[in-house]
């Protein structure tokens, strides 16, 4: 559902991924060994690149999720950006054991990757906004409801001037009857889930309403009664007593 | 106050020696997915205890009166009641599945005999409502003790129902459902003072509610950039002030905190007081920010100060002072140098929670092998205790842990790289006024007390 452009880009990045996966391992247990408490201020160039594969992993994981942890994909991003920062002065990448890339190929590597890295994070989050926008789409059909739409979210500034008065913030009681009802919690008995119904059902029912025909209006009434005696039966009702001689 | 640690001094951490007193859960070493506790919060008078797991359940412990003939089961806490909270949903729009997992539990202050609370999962907040049914009516006119209807005609006489006694029933059903308002993952819902409101946090806004309106809420924060690009910062977790139900806090993943008043404008983007502490340059490295994301915020019961978990420390802030910290603890100092490790296998994303006991006196928060830590803040001393089965036994005091930093380690001590990761206690809670605190140790509950108590 995401993006064609994300799936391109992480092919590139995969091809990318296999070539450094052999280097990766020999340094992850270089890294790994950190009794030493300098480590994570080790010469930065090379806990660097160990690092910056890493993250480069991380979010490649993260895209891959349905719906990405936004936190985790936030600080792996800004923690993959200070890596590249801290990286883009170094021309070569200083010689080490088991790390047989040369000086330009990692340089080209990681100009392909951050941009790949830039391209493959707007998408998404490009994408993770479209999507928000997308289940928005119904918002305008908000006036044929008397009680609003259920769908929240909605722009800030619309829904703050609507419903709260600028000057005090409060809730302004005006246009919204039935706001501050008795809240006795008897009176929703009867009404478990009818919240959640309301929020997948939006405004159509009262449009439709006022195009009934007189031949649909006689037989809502006949519905409604039907629904009367099947209540009355299954015990839900009580019944209603026609009145008495001497009433 | 009750449970006070003895000559008039308030009770604190470390006046006190910690007893176990009970334990939760399954002991089976697989543990179910399902069963891995996500949340536990004591009730405004500590007599329920609440917890969510992420299997969308949540388990109601009640408090026993105390018993002069069975003394040594003062206090224990036994199920009240259990229900199915929320259900895994799938987002058809987005073709996603929606985690029945609890994030949070908020209790309602309680106003007549029945019990509320607040539960949310990644996406729905519902209030459900806990009562006790120990009567029920007999002799009803117009139906028999079967529950059918009787004939009207056919009645005779009328009487009068009665109420008789029956084994007490605690049911729970969902009074309100609070739904359809976040895109991003709720990670925080917050009860005003005015007992009317509430807030709830994903990780680019924050929205009030009113409790008895489920179809609109009001968005108060909004940091999401118009250009997602931008993407910087999110919210990780939000509170009202415990007084001032005008006021309220948020933090982010880079360590700063706002507190918002919602007098001054509808909309609270722009922020009163700005809570950061300056980057120490000694310490820097690339791990810098994510151990700077703030996981869980906390006001003081006295609303005077509020508390800050990030990865390695809680600090307390003044209110009355942006600058920096009052007080920082070190909770697990010794993992500064396995950051790498602990970013590699993610453990550095761990959002731990933290608590303040009654009084405001000590703080608490968890950190790995099952361990907790207690910091008392007139004393300036510090404990590490630990949950677990080894030390379960019926009023066993519970003896501080040591953890070598690294080379020799003495006896008694564990060393850094046999702590296990897995065994994380994110959850804790303290009892409002006694000293008795609730540790989630995965998919156990823990509970302590001391020993005066």
């Amino acid at each position: 559902m995401l993006s064609k452009g994300l799936k391109r880009k992480r092919e590139e990045e995969e091809e990318e991924e296999e070539e450094e996966e052999k280097e990766a391992l020999a340094v992850d247990t270089w890294w790994l060994d950190s009794d030493h408490p300098a480590v994570a201020q080790a010469p930065p160039a090379v806990a660097s690149s160990s690092l910056f594969d890493l993250s480069v992993l991380k979010l490649h994981h993260s895209l891959r999720q349905s719906e990405p942890d936004l936190r985790h994909l936030v600080l792996v991003v800004n923690t993959l950006r200070r890596i590249q920062a801290s990286m883009v002065p170094t021309a070569a990448l200083p010689p080490v054991p088991s790390l047989p890339a040369a000086p330009g190929m990692a340089d080209s590597l990681l100009a392909s990757s951050d941009a790949a890295l830039s391209a493959s994070m707007a998408s998404l989050l490009e994408d993770l906004s479209h999507i928000e926008g997308l289940s928005q789409a119904p918002q305008p059909l908000a006036e044929e409801g008397p009680q609003g739409r259920p769908i929240g979210g909605a722009p800030p500034s619309l829904g703050s001037l609507d419903l709260l008065d600028p000057a005090t913030g409060c809730l302004l009681d005006d246009g919204l009857e039935g706001l501050f009802e008795d809240i006795d919690t008897s009176m929703y008995d009867s009404e478990l889930w009818a919240p959640a119904s309301e929020g997948l059902k939006p405004g159509p029912e009262d449009g439709s309403g006022k195009e009934d025909t007189p031949e649909l209006k006689e037989t809502e009434l006949k519905d409604t009664e039907l629904d009367y005696l099947m209540d009355v039966l299954v015990g839900t009702q009580a019944l209603e007593r026609p009145p008495g001689p001497g009433r | 106050m009750a449970g006070a640690g003895g000559g008039g001094c308030p009770a604190s951490g470390n006046d006190l020696q910690w007893c176990f007193s009970q334990v939760k859960g399954a002991i089976d070493e697989d543990v179910a997915e399902a069963d891995i506790i996500s949340t536990v919060e004591f009730n405004y008078s500590g007599d329920l205890l609440a917890t969510g797991d992420k299997g969308g359940r949540v388990v109601i412990f009640q408090r026993e009166q105390e018993n002069k003939s069975h003394p040594h089961s003062r206090g224990e806490y036994n199920v009240y009641s259990t229900f199915q909270s929320h259900e895994p949903e799938f987002d058809y729009l987005k073709s996603l599945e929606i985690e029945e997992k609890i994030n949070k539990i908020r209790w309602l202050p309680q106003q007549n005999a029945a019990h509320f609370l607040l539960s949310t999962n990644d996406k729905t907040i519902k209030l459900w409502k806990i009562s006790e049914r120990d009567k029920r009516a007999e002799g009803y006119n117009l139906k028999d003790e079967d529950g059918r209807l009787r004939d009207p005609f056919r009645i005779t006489a009328l009487r009068v129902p009665i109420l008789k006694p029956m084994d007490l029933m605690v049911e729970a059903s969902p009074r309100r459902i609070f739904a359809n308002a976040h895109t991003y993952h709720i990670n925080s819902i917050s009860v005003n003072s005015d007992h009317e409101t509430y807030l709830s946090a994903d990780d680019l806004r924050i929205n009030l509610w009113h409790l008895e309106i489920t179809d609109r809420s009001f968005n108060i924060v909004d940091i999401k950039p118009a250009n997602m690009e931008e993407l910087t910062e999110v919210i990780t977790a939000a509170e009202f002030h415990p007084h001032q139900c005008n006021v309220f806090v948020y933090s982010s993943s880079k360590g700063t905190i706002r507190l918002c008043d919602m007098r001054s404008s509808a909309l609270c983007d722009r922020h009163s007081k700005f809570f950061e502490e300056p980057e120490d340059p000694s310490s820097r490295s690339f791990f810098s920010e994510i151990i700077s994301s703030i996981s869980d915020v906390k006001f003081s019961h006295s609303g005077r100060y509020m508390m800050t978990r990030d990865y390695l420390s809680v600090k307390v802030w003044d209110l009355n002072m942006e600058s920096r910290p009052v007080e920082t603890h070190q909770v697990h100092e010794y993992l500064r140098s396995k950051l790498c490790s602990l970013y590699e296998n993610d453990c550095i994303f761990d959002k731990f929670e933290c608590c303040w006991n009654g009084p405001d006196s000590a703080i608490m928060t968890g950190s790995y092998n099952n361990f907790f830590r207690m910091f008392d803040r007139n004393t300036r001393r510090d404990v590490t205790l630990e949950a677990s089965r080894e030390n379960s036994k019926p009023r066993a005091s519970l003896k501080p842990r040591r953890v070598c930093p690294g080379g020799k380690r003495k006896k008694d001590e564990i060393s850094v790289d046999s702590l296990d990761f897995n065994k994380k206690i994110l959850h804790t809670a303290w009892h409002p006024n006694d000293n008795i605190i609730a540790v989630a140790a995965t998919n156990n509950l823990y509970i302590f007390q001391d020993k005066v108590n």
